[in-house]
């Protein structure tokens, strides 16, 4: 008699167990997908902007036909970004794309006629709004890292993630203050 | 969020299964008061089909219902980019993985909400007072607070009692109403047909709904606890890593003192702004004029916390993050707000710098976004009046209204049939005029389907052809 209460024991916390590691999984996958949707989001939005830059690089052309060397370099940095590789990589290029993008439209400040081109005016809003998306998927990204790289760090989880190769993620960081904000769009 | 969804959840089951056992209880004892055990049945019956009939609603159509009772109209992406620009940038920084659709009330009351049964059929409703108002960051203030609600689950549980209580207040209301003004003559009718049985029973159903009536809408009251909205607001500051711009908006939309014409006690407790407050009087004055009874409103009734509050609260906030706005609140409440497993996966957030200045919307081009939704052509006279023509006014010409001149409407005619295999669809051709009215938003221009649908082409459509919304059929753009 003993014996059958112990191992009815027995059966019920290794039950209880497997329970927690199915539990523990399946949360460490929803978050892992939860954060590859993320990633995928980000991408979505850089690549609309790589679509965007030939549009506004046209357009402005033009009208400012003497500004041919900021124009060659936001072609030079879009193209950098589309090459990338890493996560680390990917974020210095884009960097770099934010950069020339801002310098781009001061230059496009002294154009008039360009700031009255409705085609413009569309892009200029789509690329803004495209500048704002990136900023907040990326905000969204690094929360989800953030939130994954808890989970798996933290004990009793660390074992489940180690057991099924969880691994910390990167996160998708911008290096100085000035380019974390948009390119000022002013007129 | 996660004790936010939780309890929303749990308040759904309540009200779904408390009116249940009201109206239940309500139509057994109503019917057995009329006729007796077999009444009762029949009452229960009765009580049965109303709720089936709110459960239905809610499930299949509930934010078509309310934004029709609103007289909202749905806008398509090229109509007005940056408002969707705005909403899908929300979206983005709060991780939902559906767009909500966006519809517009013309009226001049600045005000927004959000409805929606599911997830996937959730929709944001703006009203051009708002868009022309607020600039791109308190816009983005606005829609943050909205894809909290919708983030939390709270647009789910008030949409919900919108349906099951708010059709109980309206149908009291509308009952209430016909037996003070039309109970006479029907009195009369009744007594010459001798149906002294159904007036008993009509008796009996107003009763009961002017009793039901005042309790539901108080019950209306309760459930949407103001909590909701400190918390809807401290998403906003999260996702928008800038809390100015909701304050700000607050603070435009409660200056701004109109009445709107389109909500109702229904709908009242979906908004970000309660409509029937009065909006956020300045305490001084309202100490001066009504002291004592703006005081216990808003004590009782109110579905909102005072804006000032609310405003004080987001402009105390030191960072963008939740545990920034949880601080603020203490300092102003004395009490926590947000639940601890929220707040244990938060992380510092610094608040972000304000984002260019932009030309706000005009009036105008606010209301000209609202007559493109509703589907108005819009005719430009020589005389520089833009007359708006609703859809399905059938002449071919319009005489101006302020210079006499008589305007032609544009509209497509049928091209010349090149084959004859198939007549069916026929292709209509419309040739541009080149320039939209240049009061109107730049460059829109719009022109009459043969089947009576306007179709509008934005300043950037530049392709061959069109497709018509009203008969499917191809218009080719010369």
């Amino acid at each position: 008699m003993p014996i059958i209460i112990v191992l009815v024991v027995l059966a019920v916390i290794v039950l209880g167990l497997l329970g927690w590691v199915a539990g523990s999984y399946n949360g460490l996958v929803r978050l892992r997908n939860q954060l590859e949707n993320a990633w995928a989001q980000i991408d979505v939005q850089l690549k609309r902007r790589c679509d965007l830059i030939p549009n506004i690089v046209e357009t402005v052309k033009g009208y400012a036909k003497h500004e041919s060397g900021t124009l060659e370099k936001v072609i030079q940095a879009r193209n950098m970004a589309l090459a990338a590789k890493t996560v680390g990589e990917r974020a210095e290029a884009e960097n770099i794309l934010s950069g020339t993008l801002k310098s781009l439209f001061a230059v496009t400040e002294a154009y008039p006629d360009l700031k009255a081109n409705q085609n413009f005016l569309a892009l200029q809003e789509e690329l803004t709004s495209t500048e704002n998306k990136i900023a907040f998927s990326r905000q969204f990204y690094n929360d989800s890292v953030m939130t994954f790289n808890t989970h798996i760090e933290v004990f009793p989880q660390n074992i489940i993630a180690g057991m099924f190769h969880f691994v910390r993620r990167e996160f998708f960081e911008v290096k100085d203050e000035a380019a974390r904000e948009a390119p000022k769009v002013a007129f | 969020m996660w004790e936010a969804i939780r309890a929303n959840r749990r308040r759904s089951a309540v009200l779904i299964t408390g009116m249940a056992l009201v109206l239940f209880a309500l139509g057994a004892l109503g019917g057995n008061a009329l006729a007796g055990p077999d009444g009762a049945i029949i009452g229960l019956g009765v009580a049965l089909i109303i709720w089936g009939v709110q459960l239905a609603i809610y499930a299949t159509n509930a934010e078509a219902v309310l934004l029709t009772g609103v007289f909202a109209k749905e806008l398509k992406r090229e109509d007005s980019p940056q408002l969707f620009n705005v909403v899908e940038e929300m979206k983005i920084a709060a991780g939902l993985p559906f767009m909500p659709r966006i519809h517009l009330i013309d009226d001049p009351a600045p005000n927004a909400f959000a409805v929606g049964n599911k997830p996937d059929h959730s929709a944001i409703c703006v009203t051009t007072g708002l868009l022309h108002r607020l600039n791109r960051d308190e816009l983005q203030g606005v829609i943050a607070h909205e894809i909290g609600h919708l983030k939390n689950r709270d647009v789910q549980f008030m949409t919900l009692a919108a349906v099951m209580l708010g059709s109980i207040v309206i149908l009291s209301d509308v009952v209430l109403r016909t037996m003070r003004f039309g109970g006479r003559s029907r009195r009369r009718d009744d007594e010459r047909a001798g149906g002294g049985q159904l007036q008993l029973i009509l008796f009996v159903v107003a009763i009961l709904f002017a009793i039901l009536g005042p309790v539901m809408a108080q019950l209306l009251y309760f459930a949407c606890s103001r909590k909701r909205e400190y918390l809807a607001d401290a998403s906003g500051a999260q996702f928008t890593r800038y809390p100015e711009g909701l304050a700000s908006a607050l603070e435009k939309i409660s200056q701004a003192q109109i009445a709107p014409t389109f909500a109702n006690k229904a709908t009242a407790p979906l908004f970000i702004i309660n409509p029937f407050s009065g909006t956020g009087v300045p305490p001084v004055q309202s100490q001066a004029t009504n002291g004592r009874d703006a005081r216990s409103t808003f004590s009782l009734f109110s579905t909102h916390p005072p804006t000032a509050e609310r405003i004080r609260i987001l402009r105390g906030m030191t960072g963008a993050a939740l545990a920034d706005y949880e601080a603020a609140y203490r300092q102003a409440k004395g009490t926590g707000l947000i639940g601890t497993q929220t707040l244990s996966a938060d992380q510092p957030q610094p608040v972000r710098a304000a984002s260019a200045d932009e030309p706000i919307k005009t009036r105008q081009q606010a209301r000209d976004l609202s007559y493109r939704a509703h589907g108005y052509l819009t005719v430009h006279c020589n005389c520089g009046l833009d007359i708006s023509i609703p859809e399905g006014y059938e002449q071919d010409t319009i005489r101006c209204i302020r210079c006499g001149r008589v305007l032609p409407i544009p509209a497509a005619s049928v091209a010349v049939q090149s084959q004859t295999a198939n007549p069916e669809p026929r292709t209509m051709q419309y040739t541009r005029t080149g320039t939209g009215s240049p009061r109107s938003e730049r460059g829109w221009e719009s022109f009459r389907c043969e089947c009576g649908r306007t179709v509008q082409l934005s300043p950037s459509f530049n392709a061959p052809h069109i497709r018509c919304t009203g008969c499917g059929r191809d218009i080719q753009i010369s």
